[in-house]
C-alpha cells in the first residue's frame, strides 16, 4: 500500500485517494482543435519509471495534488499542491 | 502403548498433560508443545496425505511452515479449514483432522493409478490432452478436471469465527525471533525505538528452542523483551508480505490453536504494519535433493528429524540414514543418534568432511563420495539403494527413516518482495538478499550467517543500525551467545541423483504440485527456457508451499538442461504471501454491511411507520411504496401515481446530491460546467441544467437556482452527487485556478421534498407563510423562502412528474416537521406519500431522463437535448460533443413506446430490443425504462431507437429474448403526457 504525503495532511494511506493521471496533461485552451481536446481526453504515455501524476484525497482534504512516483517501483520523490510545479527528474 | 515413538526424555512438550486428538477418526494422544505432524509421529503415523496429481502417499517432509506435503483438512462443519500444514497446526484437545486427497482412504486410494499412468500425465497435459474435441471441454473435460484438482475442501457453511485487521506503526520491526531476530530487536529497543517482533511459530527462538545448552540466553531475552513498554512481542504472527513504503502485511493465529475461539476473541487479526525500518531474522530452510523416491513417507529433511527429536521428543524413525552434501546436516545426524537413535549411514556425495572424526566416535558409518539412487518401501521408507557416484557398489541399506539435506536456501521472500536482488553465493551455492530497495535489512541465516552466536552477533548490529536510521542513538550492548564452532561449513552443490543405472523412479523438485526433475527437462526441450515460462508450464514452485524446499532444486535441474549457471537462470519471482493465508483474515470484520453507513432521510422514521417498502440506492435507503393492507404489485404504486395526477402527493427527495456554490466567479464556473448558460439566470430562478463529459457525452443533468447574485444552490442526480463534485473540485483546483468560485456539499443539511399534484398550490397555501404562491408571483421556476409551521424553507418550483409541483428544503433537523405540516395541509385534497416507483412512473409518462437513458453512452442530442448546448463560450465536453460519431443522426435517438395491446397483459421490459417484425433478430435500438401508465392505462415506456423520432407513430416489436416474450409498440414522442407543459405552468 502506498504511503502519501499530502501537502496538506501529511502521510496517508492510499485509500483515501483517488488517482487520476498523468499530471503533466493540461485542459487545452477553449479555442484548441478537436484533436488537442482528444489527446486531452484520450492519449496518455504509459511510462516505466517516474510520472508525474494527479492524487484527489478525497477522503480527507479533498484537494487535488501532484505526486512524482515511479511506476516501476513505487517510490515517491516529491508531492506538491495542485498549482506547484514538479519536475521530474533526469 | 500410547506414543510408541515419543522419546524417553527431552523435548520441550509437557509430558505431564495429555492432549487427545483424532486423525482420519482414530483417537491419538499428544502433549501441550506438539503440533500435529509431531504428536502423529510420535503415534507412528508417518502416512499423513496423498500428493495432488498421482495421489502418492507422502508424510511430512519438514517440521515447520515450508511444508509442502503434510497438508490435512482440520475441524469439522463450519469451521472445516482444508491444506493445513500439520507441521504448523498447534495440537488442542478434540482436535479433528483428516487427511485429503483420497478415495476412499488414505491407506487406499483409487486414483494412485495416476502415478502408474503418469507417462500420460506429463508437464502440460492439460494443454496437449484436453484440447479436443471442442465441444468436450465444458460437458468433459472440465467436470473432470475439476473433481481430480485441488485438495482439500473448503466448508459450505459461513464461517462462524470472527476475524479483525490491526494497524500498526513501529520504529523497527524484526520478522523473526531466533537468535538474531531477538539480539535485533533487543538492540534497536535498548536504543528507545519502538519495536515490534514478530514469529510465525507459537514459541520465540527459532534454532534456539533445540539446544537446552541455549535456553538460558533465549529466556532472559524473552523476559526482557517482554518487559520493555516499547517493545511488542507476537508469537503466532506470520509476516506475509512486504509492500511498498514499508508497509507489511501480517496474520495473527489468535484463535487458531484452540478448538473455538473464547467469547469475544478472534480466530486470526491481520496487521497492516508501517515500520520505519525492518529487520528480516527470518532464517534458512533446508533443501531437498532430487532422487528417485525422494518423496515417500519417511524421508525428511534432515532439520526437521533434528527438529522432531530435540524440540518435541520425538524418534521420527527407528533407524536414520542420512542423504547430504554438506557439513550441517551431521548435527542433525549426531542429534538423533545422542537421543538413541540408530544412525546406518551417513551418505555424503563430497570425498571429504570435517565431521569425519566427529561421525566416528559417535560410531556412525559415513558413506563418501556415494549418493542414494532408490528407496524402498511404499507408504513408508524401508531402506535406500547407494551407489558410489561413479556408478559402481551399489548397495542396499536398510532404515525406516532418510533425512536429506541438499544445503540451506536463506528465506528472502520478503526481502525479494520490495524487488531487492537476489545474489549468488557461490560459498553456499544459494541465493542471498542483495543492496535493499527499501528501508530494511536482513540478519542471521537469512542473509547466510549461520550458527546460533554468528547470528546472534550480527542481529544485534542490525538492530543497533535500524534504530540508529530511524534517529536513535545505540545504546549499551547486552551478552550475546557464548562463540560456537557452528557455523556453516564446507558443502557442495549438488541437485540431483542422475546417471546410468537408477531405475527410472520419479524425482520430485516439488512435492506438493507433484513435479519432477523430468518435467523441468520437458519443459526446456519444449521450448519453455526461460525460469517462468517453465515454471508456468510445469507448475514447479506454484503450489501454496511456493517451493520452499526444492524451488531452487528445480531452478538447477533447468540450469543444466540449458548449461547455464543457477545464477544466470534465477528464481521464479516469490509474491506475497509468503505462506497461505484464509479468507477470512483478509476479510477481517468487513462481513456482511460491516462499517458501511447506512444513509436514512430524516423523514425516515415517519416512511417506517407509514408502511414505506425500502429500496437501497447506493448507501441510501429510499421508500418504494407505501402500504398497510396488504396490497401487492402495482396496486400501491398506481395508487400513489394517482394521486398526484389527480390531486396531490408527497415525494422525500432528500437524497438528490446538492452543493451550495459561492463567489464572485461562481456564475463563470457553472457556465463552464453546464452545457446552458447560468450567468444570466436571474436571482430567484431556477432552471434546468445539462452537464457532459469531457468525451461529450451526458454526465449527469439537475435543477440550479440562484439565490444570490453569487450564490447558487445545484442540484445532481442521487447516484451522482459524489462524483459531480470530484469533477467540480478537479476543474476549480486544476483547469480554471484563477475562478474564485467555492462550493460544498450540502446533500445532508437539506431535506428536500416534492409537492405535485394539480392541488400542489392548494396544499401549500395552507402551510407556507410569507411567500406569495399566486402564478403570477410565483410562476414556473421561481424559487422564494418562507416558513411552514415556523420552520425556514426554501421554494423551488420545480416538476419531474410533470405536474404543478414544488420543491420545498428546509434544515435537515425540521424534516419531519415540515414533512407533517404539509401532509396535514393537503388532508383536505387526498394528498398521499408517494414512493420511488410512483416517482419513476411520473418521470416516464412526461419523458424526463434519468438513469436508464442517462447512461454514459449517449449525448444531448441522442436525449433530444440539443437545444441546451449553447452556442457561445466554452463548458466541458463542447469541443469532443461535436466529433463526427457523435452527431451522426443514425445514432439511436430518445422516444417514447407504447404498447399496442391496450390491456396489461403483455408487459414491457427494460432491455428488450426493438425489432421491425416479430422473427427480425436485427435490433433498431433498446427499451431503456418502462412503466404501467395511469394516465394511458397502457404500458409505456421510453427507448433509444436508431432515426428515432423519425420514426413516430410507427409500429416496432419489444422483443426479449430471455423470457420469449414480443410486445408489438407504437413510437412516440418520449412526452407520454402534456406534451406542452402546460401543467407545470397551471
Amino acid at each position: 500500500m502506498h504511503r502519501i504525503s499530502c501537502p496538506f495532511c501529511g502521510a496517508r494511506d492510499e485509500i483515501e485517494f483517488h488517482y487520476r493521471g498523468d499530471a503533466t496533461v493540461l485542459r487545452p485552451a477553449p479555442g484548441a482543435e478537436a484533436e488537442v481536446f482528444y489527446d486531452y481526453v484520450y492519449t496518455r504515455d504509459n511510462p516505466m519509471g517516474w510520472h508525474i501524476e494527479w492524487w484527489h484525497h478525497v477522503s480527507g482534504c479533498r484537494q487535488w495534488i501532484k505526486v512524482l512516483r515511479n511506476t516501476a517501483t513505487h517510490e515517491i520523490k516529491a508531492v506538491s499542491k495542485a498549482q506547484d510545479k514538479i519536475e521530474k527528474p533526469r | 502403548m500410547t506414543q510408541p515413538m515419543r522419546l524417553s526424555s527431552g523435548g520441550r512438550v509437557d509430558r505431564t498433560r495429555r492432549i487427545e486428538f483424532r486423525f482420519d477418526g482414530q483417537s491419538f494422544e499428544g502433549h501441550p508443545g506438539d503440533t500435529l505432524a509431531s504428536a502423529l509421529l510420535a503415534n507412528g503415523v508417518r502416512l499423513m496425505g496423498r500428493s495432488f496429481k498421482y495421489h502418492r502417499p507422502r508424510g511430512a517432509l519438514t517440521a515447520g511452515p515450508e511444508e509442502p506435503s503434510a497438508l490435512v483438512e482440520l475441524r469439522l462443519g463450519a469451521r472445516r479449514e482444508p491444506n493445513t500444514r500439520a507441521t504448523v497446526a498447534e495440537l488442542f484437545d478434540g482436535l479433528e483432522a483428516k487427511s485429503q486427497n483420497r478415495f476412499p482412504s488414505l491407506e487406499f486410494d483409487i486414483a494412485a493409478i495416476n502415478s502408474r499412468l503418469s507417462r500420460f500425465l506429463p508437464a502440460g497435459f492439460y494443454y496437449k490432452t484436453f484440447m479436443w474435441p471442442a465441444a468436450f471441454w465444458e460437458k468433459v473435460y472440465e467436470p473432470l478436471i475439476r473433481r481430480a484438482a485441488g485438495l482439500g475442501r473448503a466448508a459450505a457453511e459461513p464461517d462462524p469465527d470472527e476475524y479483525e485487521s490491526m494497524h500498526a506503526h513501529c520504529d523497527v520491526l524484526v520478522v523473526g525471533s531466533g537468535a538474531a531476530g531477538l539480539a535485533a530487536a533487543r538492540a534497536a529497543a535498548a536504543s528507545g525505538a519502538r519495536v515490534i517482533l514478530a514469529e510465525q511459530d507459537f514459541e520465540l527462538g527459532g534454532g534456539l528452542l533445540l539446544d537446552p545448552a541455549r535456553e538460558a540466553w533465549r529466556t532472559e531475552m524473552v523476559l526482557t523483551l517482554a518487559a520493555m513498554s516499547d517493545v511488542k512481542l507476537l508469537p503466532r504472527m506470520t509476516v506475509v508480505g512486504f509492500y511498498e513504503h514499508n508497509v507489511l502485511g501480517a496474520v495473527e493465529r489468535v484463535g487458531d490453536h484452540l478448538a473455538e475461539p473464547p467469547p469475544y476473541k478472534v480466530r486470526q487479526r491481520f496487521w497492516t504494519i508501517r515500520a520505519k525500518q525492518v529487520v528480516l531474522a527470518t532464517g534458512a530452510t533446508e533443501r531437498l535433493i532430487a532422487f528417485p523416491g525422494n518423496d515417500k513417507p519417511g524421508v525428511m529433511l534432515a532439520s526437521a528429524a533434528e527438529t522432531y527429536v530435540r524440540r518435541f521428543g520425538v524418534a521420527p524413525g527407528s533407524r536414520a540414514a542420512f542423504f547430504v552434501n554438506n557439513d550441517w546436516a551431521y548435527y542433525a545426524a549426531f542429534a538423533l543418534k545422542q537421543a538413541g537413535i540408530d544412525v546406518a549411514a551417513i551418505v555424503d556425495v563430497r570425498a571429504e568432511t570435517a565431521k569425519a572424526v566427529a561421525a566416528h566416535h559417535l560410531g556412525i558409518p559415513l558413506s563418501l563420495g556415494c549418493e542414494i539412487v532408490d528407496v524402498q518401501g511404499g507408504k513408508s521408507v524401508r531402506g535406500v539403494t547407494v551407489r558410489k557416484r561413479d556408478g559402481s557398489g551399489v548397495s542396499s541399506l536398510e532404515c525406516d527413516l532418510l533425512c536429506v539435506s541438499g544445503g540451506h536456501d536463506p528465506a528472502v521472500h520478503l526481502a525479494s518482495h520490495t524487488r531487492a536482488p537476489l545474489i549468488w553465493s557461490r560459498e553456499l551455492a544459494a541465493f542471498l538478499p542483495g543492496k535493499p530497495v527499501q528501508a530494511e535489512r536482513s540478519a542471521g541465516a537469512a542473509r547466510g550467517v549461520f550458527g546460533i552466536a554468528a547470528a546472534a552477533r550480527d542481529g544485534a548490529e542490525a538492530g543497533a543500525a535500524a534504530a540508529e536510521a530511524t534517529g536513535f542513538k545505540s545504546a549499551a550492548g547486552f551478552a550475546l551467545p557464548a562463540p560456537d564452532d557452528a557455523h556453516h561449513t564446507s558443502l557442495e552443490p549438488f541437485w540431483e541423483v542422475r546417471g546410468p543405472g537408477m531405475n527410472g523412479g520419479k524425482s520430485f523438485v516439488d512435492l506438493q504440485n507433484d513435479v519432477t526433475s523430468a518435467d523441468i527437462r520437458l519443459a526446456h526441450q519444449e521450448g519453455y527456457e526461460h525460469v517462468e515460462h517453465a515454471k508456468r508450464y510445469t507448475t514447479h514452485t506454484m503450489a501454496t508451499d511456493q517451493g520452499k524446499t526444492g524451488g531452487i532444486v528445480g531452478v538447477a535441474v533447468l540450469a543444466a538442461a540449458r548449461g547455464d549457471s543457477i545464477e544466470k537462470v534465477g528464481l521464479p519471482t516469490y509474491r506475497p504471501y509468503v505462506t497461505p493465508v484464509t479468507w477470512g483474515a483478509v476479510a477481517g470484520r468487513e462481513v456482511g454491511k460491516h462499517l458501511v453507513p447506512t444513509r436514512r432521510t430524516p423523514m425516515h422514521q415517519w416512511h417506517l411507520r407509514r408502511g414505506g417498502v425500502f429500496l437501497e440506492t447506493g448507501l441510501w435507503l429510499r421508500p418504494l411504496y407505501y402500504t398497510t393492507t396488504g396490497e401487492t404489485g402495482w396496486e400501491p404504486i398506481l395508487r400513489e401515481a394517482r394521486a398526484v395526477r389527480r390531486a396531490v402527493g408527497i415525494c422525500d427527495v432528500s437524497t438528490l446530491g446538492k452543493i451550495d456554490v459561492q463567489g464572485p466567479d461562481a456564475a463563470v464556473f457553472l457556465d463552464r460546467l453546464y452545457t446552458n448558460t447560468f450567468s444570466t439566470l436571474p436571482v430567484g430562478k431556477a432552471r434546468y441544467g445539462l452537464m457532459l463529459r469531457e468525451d461529450g457525452m451526458v454526465f449527469d443533468d439537475g435543477t440550479t437556482s440562484r439565490l444570490g447574485e453569487q450564490h447558487y444552490l445545484m442540484t445532481t442526480t442521487t447516484a451522482k452527487a459524489a462524483e459531480v463534485l470530484e469533477h467540480m473540485e478537479y476543474h476549480a483546483q486544476v483547469a480554471w485556478p484563477e475562478l474564485d468560485a467555492q462550493f460544498s456539499t450540502v446533500t445532508d443539511q437539506w431535506v428536500q421534498m416534492s409537492v405535485a399534484g394539480p392541488r400542489a398550490r392548494d396544499t401549500l397555501l395552507n402551510c407556507v407563510a410569507g411567500l406569495d404562491l399566486s402564478n403570477s408571483a410565483f410562476p414556473f421556476m421561481a424559487i422564494g423562502a418562507g416558513e411552514v409551521d415556523g420552520c425556514p424553507v426554501r421554494v423551488f418550483r420545480v416538476s419531474f412528474s410533470g405536474e404543478l409541483a414544488y420543491e420545498i428544503a428546509t434544515p435537515a433537523g425540521y424534516g419531519e416537521r415540515v414533512w407533517r405540516a404539509i401532509i396535514e395541509a393537503g388532508a383536505a385534497f387526498g394528498i398521499l406519500p408517494y414512493g420511488l416507483e410512483a416517482l419513476s412512473l411520473l418521470r416516464v409518462e412526461k419523458g424526463h431522463v434519468a438513469g436508464p437513458e442517462l447512461n454514459g453512452q449517449t449525448t444531448a442530442r441522442d436525449l433530444g437535448m440539443e437545444k441546451m448546448l449553447k452556442k457561445q463560450g466554452d463548458y466541458i465536453g463542447r469541443v469532443l460533443a461535436e466529433r463526427p460519431g457523435l452527431t451522426d443522426s443514425r445514432r439511436p435517438r430518445l422516444v417514447g413506446i407504447r404498447a399496442v395491446d391496450p390491456s396489461f397483459e403483455k408487459r414491457l421490459r427494460g432491455g428488450a430490443h426493438l425489432v421491425a417484425s416479430r422473427d427480425s433478430i436485427d435490433s433498431l435500438g433498446w427499451v431503456t425504462s418502462v412503466t404501467r401508465s395511469v394516465e394511458l392505462e397502457n404500458w409505456i415506456g421510453l427507448a433509444m431507437l436508431k432515426r428515432g423520432p423519425d420514426d413516430k407513430g410507427k409500429r416496432l416489436y419489444a422483443a426479449y429474448p430471455l423470457k420469449n416474450e414480443t410486445v408489438e409498440v407504437e413510437i412516440t414522442s418520449p412526452h407520454h403526457i402534456d406534451p406542452e407543459n402546460a401543467r407545470v405552468r397551471a
